[in-house]
């Protein structure tokens, strides 16, 4: 705690007591102020009640729940195909990515083999995802610290990435472009060329973004050695995703238990050993590199068009001409129409790299046409409760940084 | 290895190939900790764990520990609301994963409704703290010796317990 200043009066000159500097009664005081939830900082609706002494953190205590709307619940009501327009609303900026998670959950409950053209479409869609999320991260993370120019590059390259997600699936933000079984449709054929055209650009985009934010002393300055979170502690605060491999553990889902055929693309995991804001950035930033290359591997792959659902007889809608022969035929179609279909009963974990860390549904089935239980573990939610720690003893402007590094999402945190 | 035990009548259908599932060593367990564990099953590629409360820690533990399965990171806690009129209501499902050996388990726990009580985790795994006040949030389960067991989604003032199963969907 500081001590109360010290009056220093130049001895030689005579002063008259009443401009005396008189000692601060607040200079040994804490004080609590809130940060957010409307502060544009904090990347949604978040509040923090900050202790503070002078500048300095001595506690944080995270208030969420301000964008809770209850979508776990509202799973409950939904039939198991319907469920998808929910997930991608909860982390929208991930959003194929959540819909990915909850889809392999149900096909492994289903027992459903997925066709290889349906895995790389999803594939490649969940590495624009990423890209398109980090872009988001990159942007306002440098605008936090100051640097504003980042941010309206970035956009402009999220915007391509936007205008991909429409060419294949009609929407921008809410793609529910994902079905149980596959993907709800092929690609059209004008998506390959404004594919190719945007991976084209994208490296020579990263290179300036290295030129204006890597290489700027003001930055690293602001960010190295801030917010630091070692090994250990990253582990037992369950971090996830580029927040962990900041802090120098060597663990990526798409690795480690690779799921929609991840384990045939050809890229390595950045880990960076210091734990602070900095090794976060360097993560993420060298994650987009990794991103781009699986995506333009991915492309090559898509060109072949295949089968984009399972044939599976609960997910298939039947033949038009065999419906007008048999009347079971008619009956299965009238169906899958009107109630859809049912999962056998168990129950089943399955986790997936989303572009914040590891983003697991626990799915029970009790064999009805709807989900018992659809339990979502959100990366942000798990990353955001180590903010304390990784906050206390630094400076009121470094909790900026740190939650910029985090990368939070705020519909993720509250669901 | 664990024993094969089938789901509600159903066969468990795996679709991941068999080589690609890593089961955790649990042969030790059953004898270990035989006050403790109920049953030990696997389907769909996942082991679980059914455990009682008492020495739940204690098992929590063993699993962080033991050199052959250092579950080291806690994934995730849910809530389950097993039904309105169900015996027992509740279970709490422990998602552990080890990052060294990369396996998981899963550790679950039945609890009455009259005594919805379970000790809480936040000793072994920081990461404890939050899951277990979002679970006592929207179930009313409380957690013993939590450091700070307040509600976390809904405001504090809130009455009820939204993901239960008797509690509407829709307002009044």
């Amino acid at each position: 705690m500081q001590s109360v200043r010290e009056i220093r009066v130049p001895t030689t000159a005579v002063v008259d007591p009443a401009f005396a500097r008189k000692p601060d009664p607040l200079a040994d005081q804490l004080m609590t102020i809130s940060l957010g939830p409307q502060h544009p900082s904090t990347h949604g609706v978040l509040r923090l009640e900050l202790v503070l002494d002078g500048e300095t953190v001595v506690s944080t205590i995270p208030d969420i729940g301000y964008l809770h709307t209850g979508m776990e619940k509202t799973m409950e009501k939904e039939r198991w195909q319907q469920v998808v327009t929910i997930t991608c609303r909860m982390d929208y900026l991930n959003s194929m990515g959540n819909d990915l998670g909850y889809c392999l959950a149900a096909e492994k409950l289903l027992g459903v083999e997925v066709p290889k053209y349906a895995q790389d479409l999803r594939v490649l869609f969940c590495e624009l995802n990423r890209l398109s999320s980090h872009l988001v991260w990159f942007g306002t993370h440098a605008m936090d610290m100051g640097a504003m120019t980042g941010f309206f590059y970035a956009f402009i390259q999220r915007e391509k990435i936007l205008d991909l997600y429409e060419c294949a699936t009609g929407a921008r933000l809410h793609q529910s472009y994902f079905a149980i079984g596959g993907a709800r449709w092929a690609l059209p054929t004008s998506f390959h060329g404004l594919c190719e055209d945007f991976l084209e650009g994208f490296p020579a985009f990263l290179e300036e973004c290295k030129k204006l934010v890597t290489g700027n002393r003001i930055f690293q300055r602001r960010t190295q050695g801030v917010g630091v979170i070692k090994k250990e502690n990253a582990i037992n605060w369950a971090l996830s995703g580029p927040t962990i491999r900041g802090s120098g553990v060597n663990w990526d889902i798409r690795k480690a238990e690779p799921y929609s055929g991840y384990d045939t693309y050809d890229f390595h995991v950045p880990v960076y050993e210091d734990g602070d804001v900095w090794s976060r950035y360097l993560c993420r930033m060298e994650e987009m590199e990794e991103s781009h290359k699986i995506c333009v591997e991915a492309l090559k792959r898509v060109k072949q068009p295949g089968p984009h659902l399972s044939n599976h007889p609960k997910l298939k809608i039947p033949d038009r001409d065999l419906m007008k022969q048999h009347i079971d035929v008619m009956i299965h179609h009238f169906l899958i129409a009107s109630e859809g279909f049912t999962i056998p009963p168990g129950e089943v974990y399955q986790s997936i790299e989303s572009a914040r860390g590891e983003l697991g549904y626990y799915l029970i089935s009790d064999g009805d046409i709807k989900p018992y239980r659809v339990r979502v573990r959100a990366p942000s939610y798990v990353n955001l409760a180590a903010l304390p720690e990784m906050v206390e003893g630094s400076l009121l402007a470094d909790v900026v940084a740190v939650i910029g590094s985090i990368d939070i999402v705020l519909g993720d945190v509250d669901r | 290895m664990a024993e094969t035990t089938e789901t509600n009548g159903q066969a468990p259908v795996s679709t991941l190939p068999r080589s690609s599932v890593r089961y955790a060593d649990t042969s030790l367990l059953r004898t270990n900790f035989a006050d403790t564990i109920v049953e030990i099953k696997e389907a769909l590629g996942e082991i679980t764990i059914i455990a009682k409360r008492d020495g739940l820690l204690a098992l929590l533990m063993h699993l962080r520990d033991e050199p052959k399965l250092r579950f080291n990171y806690l994934a995730d806690i849910g809530g389950v609301d097993l039904g309105e009129f169900a015996e027992p209501r509740f279970a709490v499902a422990y998602q552990l994963y080890s990052i060294e050996l990369n396996h998981r388990l899963r550790v679950k726990v039945l609890i009455e409704e009259g005594d919805a009580t379970v000790p809480s985790a936040c000793g072994i795994w920081k990461a404890a703290n939050w899951l277990e006040r979002e679970i006592y949030d929207m179930f009313g389960i409380h957690f013993d010796n939590h450091p700070d067991l307040r509600r976390i989604l809904m405001p504090a003032d809130y009455e009820g317990h939204p993901l239960r199963k008797d509690f509407p969907l829709k307002g009044y």
